[in-house]
């Protein structure tokens, strides 16, 4: 094929991107590295440039770790790391748990069928997210939906709003299309006739599933846990709408950091323990776009 | 052959009641009387007049309709650039970090692309404002404008293309007559994401906007802080409309075209 000069094509959103990406993220790191300070911008010291070598000397003089030092001594950061973590996990778990069987019994169905279902999971992604996890909030509160549902049938109330499940419920919902559509790509994609092949050399319906179905579809099942335990890590929505005021989440942290106390060097130095966190199954996620797309 | 069983019909149902059933609430009771969402109080519209007032509410959704535009508009452009170079450019220097910068803000968590935003409008000494915003909901959603262009570029025949060359076009006549048209649909639904995106944010936007410049999502996220309100129900039912009659279009429009061809 006639390539030319066609990558040129790429230098205006290579710079857009080195601008408003890339070098961002040196200023986070930065950042991470100087200290809080009552002044506006609130954290020193400042790059002098008009100071020439003597003003970087000492800007360069003025970083340290303190910043970092301070994140594992304080209970409050440990603990939001360990249970952003578990939190994840645990709804990630819940999610392929949940989304498998759907994403299955979709690929189940005839073409046409198949493509108003792919089209019925993607609808509710387009529907404002703050807007859904805050038609939750009405489910799950004490006197909300949920509970009045469950007084008539005549069992006891359930405390889900503001707890760590009240979190696990929204991270499920917002997330099952991230989950469900990753499993559905590789299921339907499968050849049926292995799953016949499976059957009359003996199999039941479930051994061919768990022998042959499954084990096919692990890059499925990757991608879409990668997927949604990445960003659930750093969720500030959900645990800050549905989590009660002990649901630490390292998102959470960042932004009560730079929100609420004001904390710039600490937020960024949470953020950058969030990112080194995050790196193995980010740049794992992307080897595997790079091979899908390719 | 494939058919679905029993299993696979209540699996699918009831995933779909889950993903459906908060929505469909919503919608019901921003028409209902009462304020108590337990209680069904009759038919109303007045939570919707009462949005009608509420001159905060109405400069918040302008603002963020104009953001929405402007940001989707530059990262559908930019975003296409950058599909074109990833599927025709060959393996050009510094595509790796190029494919990686692109892809980064799909799975990096907003609380970070939002600091480090904010960051750079600091150091850069910007006020921030509206178009701290506009720029900073580009930068993230012409990552997804990429991913869709790329998607629809690379299963189009090149050949098509080529062959519009030998017939003694420009590569750039054959790139706009013969490969934009054929990409057209995508380029629209990137921009429908992105558009949608926009309207949706509310961690990027809390960091980098400034006063004047408060977007829907931070108007409704401090309502909602305060508790269930049916006015936020009204206006979620106003922007859950809106989005479902562009996706019912987009889709017609991408129908039409499907059977023309």
């Amino acid at each position: 094929m006639k390539r030319g000069r066609t990558w040129l094509a790429a230098i205006p959103p290579y710079l857009w991107l080195a601008l408003f990406f890339a070098l961002p993220f040196l200023l986070v790191a930065k950042l991470s590295l100087s200290d809080t300070a009552l002044a506006i911008p609130p954290y020193a010291p400042r790059l002098d440039w008009s100071r020439g070598v003597a003003g970087v000397m000492a800007f360069v003089r003025g970083l340290d770790l303190e910043a970092y030092a301070r994140l594992p001594q304080d209970r409050i950061y440990v603990s939001a790391y360990a249970s952003s973590l578990r939190i994840a996990a645990l709804a990630t778990a819940v999610l392929l748990v949940l989304g498998y069987p759907i994403a299955y019994g979709m690929s189940r169905f005839g073409p046409a069928a198949r493509q108003a279902l792919v089209m019925a999971v993607i609808l509710p992604f387009w529907t404002s997210f703050l807007i859904r996890i805050y038609a939750w909030i009405a489910i799950l509160k004490p006197a909300g939906l949920l509970n009045s549902l469950l007084a008539q049938v005549g069992l006891p109330p359930l405390q889900l709003l503001n707890s760590e499940a009240g979190v696990i419920i929204g991270l499920v919902y917002a997330y099952l299309p991230f989950m469900v559509l990753p499993l559905y790509a590789v299921l339907e994609k499968q050849d049926e006739s292995l799953l016949e092949a499976a059957q009359d050399l003996g199999a039941t319906r479930a051994g061919a599933f768990w022998q042959v179905t499954f084990p096919l579809s692990l890059r499925g099942v990757a991608a879409g846990a990668l997927l949604c335990f990445i960003p659930m890590v750093g969720e500030f929505v959900i645990p800050d709408l549905l989590g009660g005021s002990e649901t630490l989440m390292l998102g959470r942290t960042v932004w009560t950091e730079f929100f609420a106390n004001r904390d710039w060097p600490a937020a960024s130095a949470v953020a950058i323990v969030l990112l080194a966190t995050l790196l193995a199954p980010i740049l794992l996620f992307q080897r595997q776009q790079a091979k899908v797309l390719r | 052959m494939r058919r679905p069983s029993t299993f696979n019909r209540v699996s699918v149902a009831a995933g779909l009641a889950f993903l459906y059933a908060p929505i469909v609430l919503l919608v019901v009771y921003s028409f209902n009387a009462s304020r108590l969402v337990t209680v069904w109080g009759g038919f109303s519209t007045r939570w919707y007049a009462a949005l009608l007032r509420d001159q905060q509410m109405l400069d918040a959704i302008w603002v963020t309709l104009r953001v929405g535009v402007i940001s989707a508009t530059l990262a559908t452009v930019l975003g296409t650039l950058a599909a074109v170079a990833l599927v025709r450019g060959g393996r050009f220097r510094g595509r790796t970090a190029f494919s990686g910068m692109v892809y980064a803000p799909l799975v990096m968590p907003e609380v970070i692309l939002g600091l480090s935003l904010l960051l750079l409008f600091v150091s850069l000494g910007l006020p921030r404002g509206f178009w701290t915003v506009t720029l900073s909901h580009a930068t993230v959603t012409l990552c997804y404008a990429t991913v869709v262009v790329q998607a629809r570029l690379a299963s189009f025949d090149g050949a098509l293309e080529e062959a519009a060359q030998d017939l003694g076009c420009s590569p750039a006549g054959a790139f706009l007559r013969v490969t934009l048209p054929n990409i057209a649909p995508a380029i629209a639904a990137a921009w429908m994401l992105a558009f949608t995106l926009s309207l949706d944010d509310l961690v990027i936007a809390s960091f980098t906007s400034g006063p004047g410049a408060t977007t829907l999502p931070m108007r409704l996220y401090s309502q909602v802080r305060l508790g269930v309100n049916p006015e936020i129900n009204a206006v979620s039912t106003l922007l859950i409309g809106l989005v479902t009659l562009g996706v019912l279009a987009a889709y017609l429009v991408q129908r039409r075209r499907a059977d023309r061809a």
